[in-house]
């Protein structure tokens, strides 16, 4: 019990902040908004899957990566290249020339499926891929740079120029990847209709799931030994690494997890969107998702899933009416966030939040006295029953 | 030169250039079992950088460092803290946003890989062994501090006492009482004639009335190679060294 408590929720402020959270997704959400808009809000906490995965790797572990789009974006396509295959059945694609393979395949003149998309045919292979695959990407990153010791800007410039060279990768290789358009057109999985309101409650739920679970998951790692040494690796690398501990493997091991998480976002994205395009891959999204984690507060899990959901509400509202004032509005809140509130959403419940909760503190006294009241007659023969 | 010998450090014809300039010239120095040694020199003597051949931080350009007769030269820098070197550094170097309890925590000795400090358990021995060190150091009632809150000489002890939860056979301390009040400074001195019961430890210091409290053995080092060495009241009166440090 108490290591539930402590090791996974993060004490009584964790677990208050983590009820609160679920209530608001998981209730809140789905009674008061319809379907479009809970739809909507299901997209904006696939952003929160890479939002949290900043707050171990850039808050905690010091490590500022500038590319988890990659991430979010191998997920995102493991998913779409499954959905697409399932859409192109020979009978879907009788009109093509060569029937059975995705459409913009057909459009780029391929004769036959590419090798790497067959396995993409298997569920279960995809699911595996998309855990295993931009788990080990970031391996092999994390490896080449941590064990030569770089760090600082150079990791954070290497992540952005790899999502740069991603995207150029997938918008050029329009025949194998769909190109600057992306996969689209996903509407059935398993045979199942993706598009029905069914299937979006039943993907926004499992979104939800998802995100509280990665919540839980990242406490347990930012609550064991290794939260501590990430702290103390972003502080002093050399007091750690004179301490005993090899630091480039606790690096590794964080931006590994980082990219896994960023992953599950990505692939629940294509789920509930319904397409996936390297508009999800390059910079802009992987600032974005930096934003998110720095406006909500870099050190908090919980607050930076309401960073995500307040920038995505107001770039929804803001880019309708002034497109082009919205970049610029965005660069000025991170700008203004990391100049005045380097704990940002998080660090201001901190600091103010108590004057909001002391006027709701006679719900819990209320729970208090009941609590304290001694049990009436009928009250016991309720429990006994 | 693989003699083996009882010695815990047999530092031999050790070099280390920097772009030419040897910081550490063809240096010789070895350390006993149980033995307090303290090196001293002006500023730019080479004396950290020493430290930092021993513990990996700076590769040797040639010569040898053997730890218990073994090589360090080629080990990593976890590898030589693994095997039984601690050094502290001459700015106090603690986690500050860590309290007092968890530096010492995140120093303790197990679970250095990353799955082991991920399912790493405070048990009871994790706990009182923290407790023990904390004593020790005098930062006992202070375990719930934020390391940052801590004045600066109580630093340099929390820093001291990450290493020796680690109880490491060779202690190197560089400048431990550097910025410290007179009492801290003989709380120190007394800390140090403690701690060195059962290992070896390198100290490098500046202070001469410190070094005469703790010094067995002294080594003058100048310009990246030992002027003399020996007992303190031979050092102190022997004319190169007056010369180029205690002169002035
Ligand atoms: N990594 C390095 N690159 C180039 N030069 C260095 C490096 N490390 C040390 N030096 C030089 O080597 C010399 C010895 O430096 P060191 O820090 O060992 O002196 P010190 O005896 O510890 O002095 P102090 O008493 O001031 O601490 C200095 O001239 C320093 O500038
Ligand atoms: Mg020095």
């Amino acid at each position: 019990m108490s290591f539930v408590y402590n090791k996974l929720m993060g004490g009584k402020e964790g677990l208050t902040g983590f009820i609160l959270l679920a209530l608001l997704v998981l209730v809140v959400f789905p009674l008061c908004l319809d379907l479009f808009r809970l739809n909507l809000v299901g997209k904006y906490l696939t952003y929160a899957f890479p939002a949290i995965s900043l707050v171990l790797l850039w808050g905690y572990g010091g490590i500022l990566s500038l590319g988890q789009g990659i991430f979010f974006g191998l997920g995102g396509y493991g998913m779409a290249m499954f959905l697409k295959l399932e859409a192109s059945s020979p009978e879907n694609t009788a009109i093509q020339s060569t029937p059975g393979i995705p459409d913009f395949m057909d459009w780029n003149q391929l004769t036959e499926l590419p090798w790497f998309w067959e396995p993409f045919g298997s569920f279960a292979f995809t699911i595996a891929a998309i855990l295993i695959i931009p788990a080990a990407f970031a391996y092999i990153i994390g490896a080449a740079m941590f064990k030569r010791r770089v760090g600082g800007v150079y990791f954070a410039i290497i992540t952005q120029v790899i999502a740069v060279i991603l995207t150029i990768l997938i918008v050029g290789q329009q025949g194998y990847t769909g190109g600057i358009n992306g996969i689209t057109d996903l509407r059935t999985l398993n045979g199942w209709d993706m598009t029905s309101d069914y299937a979006k409650y039943l993907f926004y739920l499992i979104n939800c799931a998802l995100l509280l679970g990665v919540i839980v998951l990242s406490r347990f790692i930012l609550t064991s030994k290794f939260g501590s040494l990430l702290l103390a690796i972003r502080d002093k690398e050399d007091r750690v690494r004179f301490s005993g501990y090899d630091v480039s493997n606790f690096k590794i091991f964080v931006f590994c997890f980082a990219a896994l998480i960023s992953a599950i976002g990505g692939a629940m994205f294509t789920l509930q969107v319904g397409f996936m395009s390297p508009s999800f891959v390059g910079i802009v999204p992987s600032i974005e998702m930096v934003i998110f984690a720095a406006v909500g507060g870099r050190m908090s899990l919980i607050g930076v899933v309401y960073g995500t959901l307040l920038i995505n509400f107001g770039k929804t509202a803001f880019s309708e009416s002034f497109p082009e004032l919205w970049l610029f509005l965005m660069g000025g809140l991170f700008i203004s966030v990391v100049m005045f509130f380097p704990n940002g959403l998080a660090g201001l419940w901190q600091d103010y939040g108590h004057h909001i909760t002391d006027r709701f503190k006679f719900i819990t006294r209320l729970f208090k006295r009941k609590e304290s009241l001694p049990l009436d007659d009928t009250a016991k023969s309720e429990l006994a029953n | 030169m693989s003699t083996s010998t009882d010695l815990t450090l047999a530092i031999e014809d050790l070099t280390v250039s920097f772009d030419g300039f040897k910081a550490v010239d063809d240096l010789n120095l070895y350390i006993d079992k149980n033995e307090l040694h303290v090196v001293i020199g002006p500023n730019g003597a080479g004396k950290t950088t020493v430290l930092d051949l021993i513990c990996g931080k700076t590769k040797a350009s040639s010569g040898s460092i053997k730890f218990l007769n073994k090589e360090l030269t080629e080990l990593a820098e976890h590898e030589i803290v693994r095997s039984g070197v601690g050094r502290k550094f001459q700015t106090p170097s603690i986690y500050e946003n860590l309290t007092v309890f968890e530096n010492l925590e995140v120093s303790y000795p197990y679970g250095r890989s990353v799955l082991g400090s991920l399912f790493f358990k405070r048990d009871q021995n994790v706990i009182d062994k923290i407790h023990e060190i904390a004593k020790e150091i005098m930062l006992d009632d202070a375990l719930d501090t934020e390391s940052a809150l801590l004045s600066h000489g109580q630093k340099q002890w929390l820093e001291i006492g990450m290493l020796l939860i680690q109880d490491p056979q060779l202690l190197m301390l560089d400048e431990p009482v550097a910025g410290m009040s007179v009492k801290e400074r003989e709380q120190t001195g007394d800390l140090l004639k403690k701690i060195s019961k059962g290992r070896s430890v390198l100290v490098i210091e500046h202070d001469m009335d410190f070094v005469a409290q703790i010094a067995q053995k002294v080594t003058v080092l100048h310009q990246g190679k030992i002027l003399a060495a020996g007992q303190m009241e031979k050092v102190q009166n022997d004319p190169k060294v007056i010369e180029v440090y205690l002169g002035h």
